[in-house]
């Protein structure tokens, strides 16, 4: 497309243009970064480019504003940073982004060729630094390979289990003479995903599936990314299998589903971990059994016959070893299932369901909000959730409000609920709300993020200002690192080693007044409602809510890390 | 200390774009899955465009170490060559002390395994041989009494062993 409108002989540009051309070329519209010298030239035809650019106030908000966009849209983010600690605060969000495998390109300078190694101003060994950071990185040495590496990495990053990608680009790349050509076709001889489930192995889990009498599907943020969702409940209600949704694939079903579940794993529901405990057969797809999910997994499933499908092979027999594995993209696979079932009719596993109805009924998630009491972060989001419809792109930070935030948000489709699982990165909330809102302008952009949480990247409210970026933050003030302190009090004997954040001198309203914010706050259950009610109403600047909540609320139920699944803690009284 | 029962051996034969990093790539790969390198020899082969590395690691997760190098980029194929199907070599250059009549006997050893004379110094001798690993072992363990000054191993190469019999039909091996 773009070199159609080029004049037919080849102007000369510099790699710098050329390297803009080229992220035209793949169709970027945002780019999220911060300027220096070693990526200065690249800076200058972004000046003259459709591109946006938003300038963010540290690389780790740039990084995770892209991840934002990349979630909300289920289009590649792109950063860009200059050399050395550009390129090094850039590291946690890309390894934020490998462990939740979120689309995105990296783009750093780097110092010239010529002085790489000689420790040169702002230079890090970026390439090694973001090796075990990223799926794949390219160091450019000459500038006509840049339309084909921005290529590949755009391939890379959004194909097979998507991932970041990272080009380090040296100063002189950027400033020498190239053309710019459209970029070869992809020749990647060692990178070919298996998209379809072997037949045969497909056939094997639908004859086990038929058999079975108690089945769970296990999904997470593998249907998200496959597009999913759809398929996975066409293929749950063609044979009636309930399903438990992950951290990271909560939406994948709605929970409003009658075989919806809701979340397994250290915090999860009682039903949704003890469906799994129960099952006879474990349907796994787009999961990685993670610890968070298994508890111990030597107790985890024990009688389940497993059919494990997942793009990444490395994932199948990684923690568990399958009785059936399928290697295949979620929603191929889902929808081979679907074909496969054809006209059987619905398992008959209405005494399963039943057992599962019981559990639900028995062990439903609750808390307790006194109308004179301190307010309960849980209740704060059952009024968001209430106020707004669910109609609204909810973002976590890290910690006891993510937990609360996923246990009693109802999600109805994928994309709306953004949280860093894998790497658990607290500060996530504040740049990937902004980077979910740039990428959706027309959606309703909430964060719910922890006191200690804002306080590692609140800085980035100021590009949520000054770029007119209207995301709203609802900031739990529990005076404390909440999750680290129920730590302490359930296992360190209450000892409070550094876990509190001395609320006395800090004031949130202010902060966001100084940040071109509007801030709003409520310290008790009635002012909840109203103060929700105000942030909504405000939709030309970015709105902060400080939540003063109870102190002592921990989250449950809870299984302890390292422990049995069969032995879920219900709540602080429960005893065991 | 504990006692550590050693792990079993396998022998990978990689297929790997001839790119800079690569090396880098597999063995940060294998370093940080907790994998252990028992030796690593990297080489070009016959297509300028591809290198191989042949890699001996220590793991009971040989599956694991397997699909977790194929996730780069960079590697087109992977193959584990089991010990029986396979001729596997390695390079030694053995340096030990010795004078006067010692010099013939550990010539005399050192024929037995095929191995040269590559330098003479004023107090010692060094062999150069080449063999399955077992028997460079055999050959160190013979010399160890001279006093071995200084001992430089390759890393093991590996080959398929190639069919003995035609095959009933002929098949692209990949
Ligand atoms: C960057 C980073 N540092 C430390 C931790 C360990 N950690 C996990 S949760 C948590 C506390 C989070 O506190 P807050 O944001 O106030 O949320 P709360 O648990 O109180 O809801 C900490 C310190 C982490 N996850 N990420």
């Amino acid at each position: 497309m773009e070199a159609s409108r080029k004049p037919p002989t080849m102007t000369k540009i510099t790699g710098a243009q050329s390297i803009i051309s080229s992220l035209e070329h793949e169709g970027v519209d945002l780019i999220f970064g911060i300027p220096g010298g070693a990526i200065l030239p690249a800076y200058d035809p972004l000046y003259f480019s459709p591109i946006r650019h938003v300038m963010a106030r540290h690389e780790q908000g740039a990084g995770h504003m892209a991840a934002g966009y990349a979630w909300a849209t289920g289009r590649v983010g792109v950063c860009m940073a200059t050399s050395g600690p550009g390129a090094t605060n850039l590291v946690t969000p890309l390894a934020d982004a490998l462990m939740d495998s979120v689309p995105m390109v990296a783009i750093t300078g780097q110092v010239p060729t010529h002085a790489v190694g000689n420790d040169a101003f702002q230079e890090a060994y970026t390439i090694g630094i973001t090796m075990p950071a990223t799926k794949h990185n390219y160091f450019v040495t000459d500038p006509d390979d840049i339309p084909t590496v921005v290529h590949q990495a755009f391939h890379l990053a959004s194909s097979g289990r998507p991932g970041p990608v990272l080009i380090d680009l040296p100063k002189d790349v950027l400033n020498q003479e190239t053309e710019w050509r459209p970029p070869e076709d992809l020749d990647l001889p060692g990178y070919k995903p298996t998209m379809d489930g072997h037949p045969r192995r497909v056939k094997e889990a639908i004859e086990m599936l038929a058999r079975s009498e108690r089945p769970v599907l296990y999904v997470g943020g593998g249907i998200i990314k496959a597009e999913a969702s759809e398929a996975l409940t066409r293929f749950a209600e063609m044979a009636n299998i309930p399903v438990v949704t992950t951290l990271m694939g909560r939406g994948a079903i709605s929970d409003d589903h009658p075989l919806c579940l809701g979340m397994p794993g250290m915090h999860g529901n009682y039903t949704a971990i003890t469906s799994m405990q129960k099952c006879d057969v474990l349907l796994a797809v787009g999961v990685r059994f993670d610890d968070r999910v298994t508890g111990d997994p030597q107790h985890f499933a024990v009688d389940a016959k497993v059919i494990h499908a997942d793009i990444d092979p490395a994932e199948i027999g990684k923690v568990r070893q399958p009785d059936i594995p399928i290697v295949a993209d979620a929603r191929r696979v889902l929808n081979q299932f679907v074909k496969a079932w054809g006209d059987r009719p619905a398992l008959a596993n209405q005494e399963w369901i039943d057992t599962l109805r019981g559990w639900q009924d028995e062990y439903p998630l609750f808390y307790d909000q006194q109308p004179d009491g301190p307010i309960k972060p849980q209740f704060i989001i059952e009024e968001l959730a209430r106020l707004t419809g669910g109609d609204a792109i909810l973002v976590a930070g890290v910690g006891q409000h993510q937990m609360w935030a996923s246990q009693f948000w109802k999600f109805d489709q994928p994309r709306r609920w953004i949280n860093s699982g894998g790497l658990g990165t607290m500060g996530f909330a504040v740049p990937a709300a902004i980077g979910a809102k740039a990428g959706m302008p027309d959606e309703l952009v909430y964060a719910v993020d922890g006191d200690g949480c804002f306080q590692m990247t609140f800085q980035e409210l100021i590009v949520a200002s000054a770029y007119k970026i209207p995301v709203k933050v609802v900031v739990f003030n529990n005076d404390a690192h909440g999750m680290v302190k129920q730590w302490q009090k359930l296992f360190y004997g209450s000892r409070l080693s550094s876990s509190l954040l001395n609320s006395e001198v800090v004031d949130y309203v202010k902060l966001a007044e100084g940040m071109g914010c509007i801030g709003l706050r409520a310290e008790a259950p009635e002012e909840v409602e109203p103060t929700l009610e105000k942030s909504l109403s405000i939709d030309d600047r970015p709105v902060v809510v400080e939540m003063v909540v109870d102190r002592e609320e921990m989250v449950f139920p809870m299984v302890p890390a390292g422990g049995s699944n069969d032995q879920v803690i219900l709540g602080p009284d429960s005893g065991d | 200390m504990a006692r550590v029962l050693p792990l079993p051996r396998h022998t990978l034969s990689l297929v790997v774009e001839n790119r800079p990093g690569v090396l880098a790539r597999v063995s940060s790969t294998l370093a940080r899955r907790g994998f252990n390198i028992h030796s690593l020899a990297v080489g070009p082969t016959i297509d300028p465009g591809l290198s191989r590395i042949t890699v001996v690691v220590e793991s009971e997760k040989v599956e694991q170490v397997k699909k977790q190098l194929h996730k780069l980029i960079n590697v087109v194929k992977i193959f584990e060559l089991e010990p029986s199907k396979a001729v596997e070599r390695e390079t030694m250059l053995i340096r030990i002390s010795a004078m006067g009549t010692s010099r013939t006997e550990a010539i005399e050893v050192a024929n037995i395994f095929k191995a040269n004379v590559v330098d003479v110094g004023f107090n010692t001798l060094t062999f150069e041989v080449t063999g399955k690993p077992a028997k460079l072992n055999d050959l160190i363990e013979l010399l160890r009494p001279f006093g071995v000054v200084e001992l430089v191993k390759s890393g093991r190469i590996a080959i398929g062993r190639a069919a003995k019999s035609k095959p009933s039909r002929m098949r692209a091996v990949g």
